[in-house]
C-alpha cells in the first residue's frame, strides 16, 4: 500500500522537506559479507562497448538531417551589446537560422562573465556554424568587472544572505584554550574539465522534444525543460545512454540545452550545441575558489574548546553556496563553534557543484589547521584527532560511524613516518602527513525500478536512471542478481531514456547506488515473491519453503527447478517486479567518513612536490562492487592530486579573462603523476540505511587528499603551505616563512 | 580532394577538403565513432589512432596528410587482447578515453610486449584520462596476455 509521508532529503549537503509516497516493503537485511554477487568483483558489464567505441554518447549521435550549432560568447567579463549585425552571418554557407541576443533567455544582451551566450548559429556543419560566427558583427561597451570575492563581500554583492551557524559560545571557547592558532587559507577555481564536452541535441517531433544530453539527472533535465518551454513533462524525452564524465557539472540543462531547443524549432531540424574545450573552460561551471579564515582553540591536552572560520566562496554570476564550514562543523567535536559563509557575486562564469562541493575546499583548510595545532602542542596528528573524535555534532545519533577504525587501519601507513623522513637529504625532504574525511553520500527517495523476468529464466532491471561512468548500472545489476539468485550474466539493465523506466534519481552527491540500489534490490524481491508464489501453487509447497538461488527455485525439502522451467509457464509473457527507494532514517544523521595517509617529497631547492604514496581508509557501508569501488576511490584520489598540484583556472586579474582555456594549460594530472595507492573500505553495512545498508563513495575519496598533501609536507619540511594549488612558488614561499621562523627562533635562542 | 585511406585494412576513396582533420573524417565520413574528440587541439590524446603503427592524434592530424597510409582506429582493434584486459581490470570508468588508450597500449605493447612500469608510463602520458583510471590502465597494460 501506498503510504505518504514527510521528510527530509538531501543532495550534495542541501536539505530539503519532501512529500513521500513510500511503497516499500522492509526487507531483511543481506548478512554482512560477500553474497553471491554482491560484495565481490565485478568488470563492468557495459565495458566492452565503452572499450571498443560501440558505446554512443551524446557526442556521438547524428541524426538524419542534423545542423551545428555555434555559439557567440562575451569575450569580456562585463559589457553591453551595442550593435549587433547578424546579417552577413545568415547569408553564410550552409546557415539555416541565428538565435539573436535576447531570441531566448539564455542568449543575453548584457553579458556578466567572459564566455556567456551572446547569440547562436545553425549550419550544416560546425565549420560553416564557427565560420558563420566570425561574420556577426558586434559592438560592446566594455564595462568595469568586479572580480575581488573580498571587495564583493564588502560592498554587499552576495548570491546569498550570509550564513552563519553557532554551537556554544564561541569566545568563551577561546578563553579557555591553552592555545590558540590561525590561518588563512585559500583554494583556487578548479575545472571539472569532463572529457565529453556539455552537449546536447534536440528534435522536435510535432509538439514533442527529444533531448539526447550528457548528463548526471536526466528527470532532472526532463523537468527543467518542460518547466522552462512551457511543455507537458510527457512531451519532453530525455536521453543519456552513455556519458563522458560529468562530476557534478552536468546536473542541469544548461544553455546549450535551450539554444538547441530553439534552432531546433525554427529549422524544423535536429540541432546538436557541443561545447568546443576551450567553451568549456569558459562558461561549464567551476569549482569556487574560497578564502577561509580560521582559527582553533584547545587545551594542553589537544581537546579542541574553540572554532571559528569566516568563509569567502567566490562564486561567480550565479550558482549557489556549497558548504566551505561543514568539515568545521562536523568533523571533530567541539563545544564551541562559529562560522560565518558569504558567497560572492562575481563577473566570472557561475560555479557548478564539484565532487564534495565546499568540503573539499574546507577540509584543506580545517586538516591543515589542526596539523599546525597539533604541531603547537607537540601533539601526533592522529592522536588529536583521536582526542576529539566526535559521537555527535547536533544530538542526532549517526546511522553509523566508524571513523575511529578507519584511523585503526591507518596506523600502519601512519606508522612509516620514521622509515619515510629517513629518506631526506639535503634536497629531497620525505614526510607523512594525514586527513580525516566527512561528507554526506546517504542518497535518498524517490527513485524506482522495475524487473522484468522472462520466460528463459532472465531478469532484466528497467529504470530511467544514468550511468555517468561510475559503474552504477553494474551495481543494480549486482543487487538484482543477488536478491534473484541468479548469476550476473543472467540479468541485463536498461536505462538511460526517461521514455523507458520509471523515475530515478540524480547521480550527484555520491547517491547513485544509495538511491537507487534499494529500488532495485525491492523490485528483484517483488519479482521473487510472484516466482514463489507461482512455484508453490505448481508444485504444491508452501511459499515459506521456498526461496531461489543459483537460478533455481529451491525447496528446503531439497527439491529445486529451474528458474526458466517455472516462469516458463507463463509463456512468452513475464514476471513485473516493482521497487522503491523508502525514506532514510528520521531523526539520524547520515554520513560518510574517512582518512588518508599521504607520503610526498618535497625538492626545497626548486619547489617540486611529488606524492609518492596515498593510503585511504573509508566507511560507506556496504560495498556493492569492490572493483568498481577501487576505481571510483582511486580516480578520486588522483583528480584530488590534480587540485591539490597542478589544476587551477586563472582569471585575468584586470580583465577577468580566462588565461587557462586549453587542456595544455588547465594541467589535469597525467598517468606520470600517479603515486602508489592503496585503498580500503571497511565494508560494514549501515544498519539503519535502508535494505542495502550501503552509502555513496563517489565523491569521499577527494575528500581530505588535498590536506594530507599539505600535512605531509608539513612532516617533510616544516613549511605551512596555505594555499592550493601548490606551485612551486607557494612552496619557495612556504619554505621561506618556515626557514624565517627558525631564524627567528635562533636569534631568540642566541 | 580525393584522399585514398587506408582504415582498419580497408580502402575509401573519400572527397575530403582540405583543411578537416582525421578524426572528423573518421567520425563522419566513415562513422568509425570509437575515435572521440575531447579537445580537438591534440592535448589531451582522445582521438589517437594509429599511423602506420604510430600513435598518432588524429584531431591535429589532416586527413588529406595521410594519402595512402595505414590507418587503425579502435574498430580495427576490437580482437585485440588488450581489450579484455581493461575490461577484467576496470580500466574504463566513463569510456570516453579509453578506446584511444587502447590505440596507444597496442602500439607499445606492439613493439614492447613486456613493457616496465615506467615504459607504461612513458608511452601512455600523453593519453589524459579525467576520471583517473591510471593505475587500473598499468594494470590493464602489465597483465594484457593473461
Amino acid at each position: 500500500m501506498a503510504r505518504l509521508i514527510r521528510t527530509e532529503k538531501e543532495v550534495e549537503g542541501r536539505f530539503e522537506e519532501v512529500w513521500l509516497v513510500v511503497e516499500e516493503d522492509p526487507l531483511d537485511p543481506w548478512p554482512d559479507g560477500p553474497g553471491d554477487v554482491v560484495g565481490r568483483p565485478a568488470p563492468r558489464q557495459d565495458g566492452l562497448q565503452r572499450a571498443t567505441g560501440k558505446a554512443l554518447y551524446t557526442a556521438d549521435l547524428q541524426l538524419p538531417g542534423m545542423l551545428q550549432a555555434a555559439v557567440l560568447r562575451s569575450p569580456h567579463a562585463r559589457a553591453r551589446v551595442k550593435e549587433f549585425d547578424a546579417s552577413r552571418a545568415l547569408e553564410a554557407p550552409g546557415v539555416h537560422a541565428v538565435l539573436e541576443p535576447e531570441a531566448i533567455p539564455e542568449l543575453v544582451r548584457e553579458p556578466n562573465f567572459q564566455g556567456q551566450p551572446i547569440a547562436a548559429v545553425a549550419a550544416d556543419t560546425l565549420g560553416q556554424a564557427r565560420a558563420a560566427l566570425a561574420l556577426i558583427d558586434v559592438e560592446y561597451e566594455v564595462l568595469e568587472p568586479l572580480l575581488d570575492p573580498e571587495e564583493a563581500v564588502r560592498r554587499g554583492q552576495l548570491l546569498s544572505e550570509p550564513r552563519t551557524f553557532d554551537r556554544g559560545e564561541v569566545e568563551s571557547g577561546f578563553a579557555e584554550a591553552d592555545v590558540i592558532v590561525e590561518g588563512t587559507y585559500r583554494t583556487q577555481s578548479v575545472l571539472h574539465n569532463s572529457f565529453e564536452t556539455h552537449q546536447s541535441l534536440c528534435d522536435w517531433e510535432g509538439d514533442q522534444l527529444s533531448v539526447y544530453i550528457s548528463t548526471q539527472f536526466i528527470w532532472g533535465i526532463r523537468d527543467e525543460v518542460s518547466r522552462k518551454l512551457g511543455l507537458p513533462q510527457d512531451k519532453v524525452r530525455v536521453v543519456c545512454n552513455y556519458m563522458g564524465g560529468g562530476f557534478g557539472s552536468k546536473n542541469g540543462a544548461g544553455d546549450y540545452t535551450y539554444i538547441a531547443a530553439e534552432l531546433a524549432k525554427r529549422t524544423g531540424r535536429p540541432v546538436k550545441c557541443a561545447l568546443t574545450r576551450r567553451e568549456e573552460n569558459l562558461d561549464s561551471g567551476h569549482r569556487n575558489a574560497t578564502i577561509q579564515k580560521l582559527r582553533a582553540g584547545a587545551r594542553a591536552d589537544g581537546t579542541l574548546t574553540a572554532l571559528e572560520g569566516e568563509f569567502i566562496a567566490a562564486l561567480g554570476w550565479d550558482g549557489w553556496l556549497a558548504s566551505t564550514a561543514g568539515p568545521m562543523q562536523m568533523l571533530y567535536a567541539c563545544d564551541n563553534v562559529h562560522t560565518t559563509e558569504y558567497g560572492a557575486k562575481l563577473n566570472i562564469s557561475p560555479m557548478k557543484a564539484f565532487r564534495a562541493p565546499g568540503f573539499v575546499e574546507g577540509t584543506f583548510g580545517m586538516e591543515c589547521l589542526l596539523d599546525e595545532l597539533a604541531a603547537k602542542l607537540e601533539i601526533d596528528p592522529l592522536e588529536i584527532r583521536r582526542r576529539n573524535y566526535a559521537d555527535s555534532t547536533d544530538e542526532r545519533p549517526y546511522s553509523s560511524k566508524n571513523l575511529m577504525e578507519c584511523y585503526e587501519r591507518a596506523e600502519k601507513h601512519w606508522e612509516r613516518r620514521d622509515e619515510v623522513r629517513a629518506r631526506s637529504d639535503a634536497t629531497w625532504k620525505h614526510g607523512v602527513g594525514l586527513a580525516s574525511q566527512v561528507w554526506y553520500g546517504g542518497g535518498g527517495p524517490p527513485s524506482y525500478a522495475w524487473i522484468r523476468l522472462g520466460s528463459d529464466g532472465r531478469a532484466t532491471v528497467v529504470t530511467a536512471m544514468q550511468d555517468i561512468g561510475t559503474g552504477s548500472k553494474t551495481a543494480m545489476q549486482q543487487i538484482a542478481a543477488e536478491e534473484l539468485g541468479l548469476p550476473l550474466d543472467r540479468v541485463e539493465i536498461s536505462a538511460g531514456d526517461s521514455a523507458r523506466g520509471p523515475y530515478a534519481s540524480i547521480s550527484a552527491g555520491s547517491s547513485t547506488i544509495p538511491s537507487m540500489g534499494p529500488a532495485v534490490r525491492a523490485a528483484a524481491h517483488d519479482a521473487a515473491r510472484q516466482v514463489i508464489e507461482i512455484a508453490a501453487q505448481r508444485y504444491d509447497k508452501e511459499e515459506r519453503t521456498l526461496s531461489l538461488k543459483g537460478g533455481e527455485v529451491v525447496c528446503s525439502d531439497g527439491g529445486s527447478w529451474p528458474l526458466e522451467e517455472v516462469v516458463g509457464l507463463l509463456e512468452d509473457a513475464q514476471i513485473l517486479g516493482k521497487g522503491a527507494r523508502g525514506p532514510n532514517p528520521t531523526g539520524m544523521q547520515v554520513l560518510t567518513f574517512g582518512a588518508q595517509v599521504a607520503e610526498v617529497a618535497v625538492d626545497v631547492e626548486t619547489g617540486e612536490v611529488r606524492v609518492e604514496r596515498v593510503a585511504a581508509i573509508h566507511d560507506v557501508g556496504r560495498v556493492i562492487n569492490p572493483l568498481g569501488a577501487s576505481s571510483q576511490g582511486e580516480g578520486g584520489i588522483i583528480q584530488g592530486i590534480g587540485h591539490t598540484l597542478s589544476e587551477e583556472r586563472l582569471h585575468d586579474p584586470e580583465t577577468g579573462r580566462v588565461l587557462t582555456q586549453t587542456l595544455d594549460a588547465y594541467r589535469v594530472p597525467t598517468i606520470a603523476d600517479v603515486p602508489e595507492i592503496v585503498f580500503e573500505l571497511l565494508d560494514v553495512p549501515d544498519r539503519h540505511l535502508t535494505n542495502l545498508g550501503s552509502k555513496g563513495l563517489g565523491e569521499p575519496p577527494i575528500v581530505p587528499i588535498a590536506a594530507a598533501i599539505a600535512n605531509a609536507i608539513r612532516d617533510a619540511t616544516g613549511a605551512d603551505v596555505r594555499s592550493l594549488p601548490i606551485t612551486r612558488e607557494e612552496m619557495l614561499r612556504a619554505l621561506e616563512e618556515a626557514a624565517q621562523r627558525q631564524r627567528d627562533r635562533d636569534k631568540v635562542t642566541a | 580532394m580525393v584522399t585514398e585511406l587506408v582504415v582498419n585494412g580497408r580502402r575509401y576513396e573519400l572527397d575530403v577538403e582540405v583543411g578537416r582533420s582525421l578524426a572528423e573524417v573518421l567520425r563522419e565520413d566513415l562513422s568509425l565513432t570509437g575515435t572521440k574528440i575531447a579537445c580537438f587541439e591534440g592535448h589531451c590524446g582522445a582521438c589517437t589512432v594509429q599511423v602506420d603503427g604510430i600513435p598518432t592524434m588524429s584531431c591535429i592530424t589532416l586527413a588529406h596528410t595521410v594519402d595512402g597510409r595505414e590507418v587503425t582506429t579502435i574498430e580495427g582493434l576490437r580482437e585485440h587482447p588488450l581489450v579484455n584486459a581493461f575490461v577484467r581490470a576496470d580500466a574504463v570508468q566513463c569510456g570516453f578515453c579509453t578506446p584511444a588508450q587502447i590505440v596507444s597500449a597496442a602500439a607499445l605493447v606492439e613493439a614492447n610486449a613486456h613493457p616496465s612500469d615506467e615504459e607504461i608510463r612513458h608511452a601512455m602520458a600523453g593519453n589524459l584520462c579525467r576520471c583517473g583510471t591510471y593505475p587500473k590502465i598499468e594494470e590493464a597494460i602489465r597483465t594484457w596476455q593473461d
